[in-house]
């Protein structure tokens, strides 16, 4: 135990040079955020996630962005576990009918200002399993959806580059002058 | 003590279902293969529905494999669940998706169909289906699902989900505790059910076998390789030596990521982060290097009928090469700090114990299985190439508990750096892909004899084996396709290894099962 604490004190760091943020899902933003109450988010963002269907692919990546290589926590992006502690639902799935209900109940839970990031190729319009008598195709179709992260599953760095986007966005708002 | 072979041959054979024998059987032979099953000299791999058919695939006592199949006069057949349960969450699905009605089974609540897909048994046939569009919908589902009593003095329930507190897929945990003790666990799933079979029938192959990827992301290799040898199975078609070689590496690249990775969180539920951040630092360089390898970090879509998508380059086998050897030094010191840390073994040791009467009678694969003492491992039995010319051993422990899962899993990372370098040190040349449209059965989706093909394959995947069943009709479209999760015989024993230990401890079990939603909801 204490080679493995001393080695990590001499060890160089992992974590690498972040990403810039992504142009599409910037453009994206601008049209989807431009709503008043945006200055309490201050420098940080906390992320409810939230699988409404996915088949887990989604989800792995996710939680890669908190391994030593990508460690969200430096940005002041970190996941809680209570949609009232959330200012952004981040979304998988197709949204299976069997889960529409608790989606939307977890959205309710959730406090404003609040952002619905929808993460994956079926987040965006139901991917492969648009069709199904079982889904409803996309969390669009469920809840007002601020950006969409594609990809299938998107890696940990385009995820990276959406949320940055997002914290940037939602900070030039915050700055800029009121009239 | 019959044979299945037996069984098989007392029913009328299916012409074309390869590489194991199918049959269609009266009640009576199926009521015979249920007492086998019941008196434990049999184990059920997989129990799934047509419109009109249920079928059974069964894995006898000299580990001969075959399916028996039941046409259901007037959509009912005699209850397999009632005298094997194992069966019952299998019957009750098909219940649900075909509205096939099970003799006998004690337990008649809807599994997957939670009341909102606005239709009644969806892949129901002829006047079942017309009767189903028409049905009104269901009442709200949590509020008239009935979870299983338990009485007595000072219990309470503790609900938990579909929604949990992590990233994690959604299902709910109904509690029952005494204090601190849990008496009795209840699972209610299906919240992830994207209706993968009725979207896969009518497909063509290509379509399917995405489908087939998505089934579990954490399993998308394994899922494809089943797929892909289900349907080469039915074709007739030889898969190229190199393709062979390549969707083994992978495989073996799968079972390593996810296995790094969740020892790491089966010790982060037991509050040793340092153990989490280091194994999860070793599954990140597995993904780069299978993303490397072959352009995708989880391998999605490379593995397909016929072949791979992707060769392996130069610089790809280096990736691999470079993060076997890395894994090769840090891992043992990780096993050490596992092994030596006392106020870890404390949570891990005697926890979640699981039987090993229970894990044979629910057939159980994977890690759960071995943990307890199930020695089957579809790489060695019924085995598929090119394990059959690879060195490996299958870990076996008794214990039951979470400490055995997680050696065994421990066993496994090693075996599968053995296996990985074994295949790299013999990758064979050549080419790794045949057309499979152009296989002269699937033009037609018709075999000489003017039937339609069927094939059949098992796979093992890191969470132990994955049964995939389908039939290939005219045009070379699916007509229809089962596959099996081993999370349907795992989530059950959840349920009862958790029973008697602490609601604390759950995620700690529950981690080191670490059963699959959306491979079981599909
Ligand atoms: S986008 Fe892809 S990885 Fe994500 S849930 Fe859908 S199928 Fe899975």
């Amino acid at each position: 135990m204490r080679k493995h604490l001393f080695e990590g004190l001499t060890r160089l760091p992992l974590t690498e040079r972040p990403p810039k943020a992504s142009q599409t899902a910037i453009d994206e933003l601008a049209r989807g955020l431009d709503g008043a109450a945006r200055k309490r988010l201050g420098r940080s963002l906390s992320i409810r996630a939230v699988d409404a269907g996915s088949c887990n692919g989604c989800e792995l990546e996710m939680h890669a962005l908190n391994n030593a290589f990508y460690d969200v926590e430096r940005f002041g992006i970190r996941f809680v576990a209570s949609p009232r502690h959330a200012d952004v639902l981040l979304v998988t799935g197709p949204v299976t009918k069997n889960m529409r209900e608790a989606l939307k109940w977890t959205y309710d839970a959730t406090p404003n200002p609040k952002w619905v990031v929808a993460l994956g190729d079926c987040g965006r319009n139901g991917g492969c399993f648009a069709g199904s008598y079982a889904v409803v195709g996309g969390v669009s179709e469920v809840l007002p959806v601020d950006l969409h992260i594609p990809g299938c599953p998107p890696s940990p760095i385009e995820i990276l580059k959406g949320l940055l986007a997002l914290l940037e966005r939602v900070n030039a708002k915050t700055a800029a002058p009121r009239g | 003590m019959p044979a299945l072979t037996d069984l098989i041959e007392a029913g009328r054979p299916v012409e074309q279902h390869a590489p194991w024998r199918r049959a269609v059987v009266a009640p009576k032979i199926w009521n015979l293969a249920v007492e086998q099953l019941a008196a434990g000299h049999w184990s059920l791999l997989g129990l799934w529905a047509e419109p009109d058919t249920v079928h059974m695939a069964l894995l006898d006592a000299v580990r001969d494999i075959g399916v028996i199949s039941l046409k259901c006069a007037g959509g009912r057949y005699p209850s397999v669940g009632q005298r094997h349960p194992p069966a019952l969450r299998l019957e009750r699905a098909a219940a649900d998706l075909f509205g096939l009605l099970p003799q006998g089974l004690p337990d008649t609540r809807r599994w997957l169909d939670h009341g909102q897909w606005g239709v009644s048994h969806p892949l129901a046939a002829g006047a079942l289906a017309a009767e189903a569009s028409a049905a009104p919908a269901h009442a709200p589902a949590m509020a008239s699902y009935r979870f299983l009593p338990a009485e007595g003095e000072s219990l309470h329930q503790i609900p938990v989900g579909p929604v949990h507190a992590g990233i994690i897929e959604p299902g709910h945990f109904r509690f029952t505790a005494s204090g601190e003790i849990v008496v009795r666990l209840e699972e209610r799933l299906g919240y992830v059910h994207k209706g993968i079979e009725g979207l896969m029938a009518g497909s063509p192959v290509e379509r399917a076998a995405k489908l087939a990827g998505r089934t579990s992301g954490d399993s998308t290799v394994a899922y494809s390789l089943a797929f892909a040898r289900a349907v080469e199975a039915a074709l007739g078609v030889e898969v190229p030596l190199r393709a062979v070689w390549l969707r083994a590496l992978m495989a073996e690249l799968e079972r390593l990521a996810n296995h790094l990775g969740d020892i790491g969180a089966i010790c982060n539920d037991a509050a040793f982060v340092l153990m989490h951040a280091h194994c999860g630092v070793l599954r990140e360089r597995v993904l780069r290097a299978s993303d490397a390898a072959f352009g995708h970090r989880l391998m999605r879509d490379r593995i397909v009928p016929g072949g791979v998508a992707s060769d392996l380059s130069e610089e790809g086998t280096a990736a691999v090469r470079s993060v076997v050897t890395e894994i090769r030094q840090r891992f043992p010191h990780l096993v050490e700090l596992y092994d030596n840390t006392a106020s870890l073994q404390d949570r891990t040791v005697a926890t979640g114990r699981l039987k090993p009467a229970l894990v044979r009678q629910y057939a159980a694969g994977g890690y759960v299985g071995r943990a307890s003492g199930r020695e089957f491992d579809a790489r060695r039995s019924p085995g598929y190439p090119p394990y059959d010319e690879l060195a490996f051993d299958v870990p076996l422990l008794q214990e039951g508990d979470v400490n055995a899962r997680v050696w065994i899993r421990i066993r496994e990372v090693e075996q599968s750096l053995s296996l990985t370098e074994q295949i790299l040190q013999r990758l064979p040349g050549g080419p790794i892909r045949v057309d499979v449209a152009g296989a002269s059965v699937a033009q037609t989706g018709v075999t000489k004899t003017g039937g339609p093909c069927e094939g059949m394959a098992l796979v093992e995947g890191f969470r132990g084996d994955i049964l995939a069943w389908l039939r290939i009709g005219e045009g070379g479209m699916i007509e229809c396709c089962h596959l099996r999760d081993p999370s349907w015989f795992q989530w059950p024993l959840l349920e009862a290894a958790i029973e008697g230990n602490i609601v604390a401890d759950f995620p700690l079990c529950n981690k080191s099962f670490n059963c699959s939603y959306s491979g079981h909801d599909l």
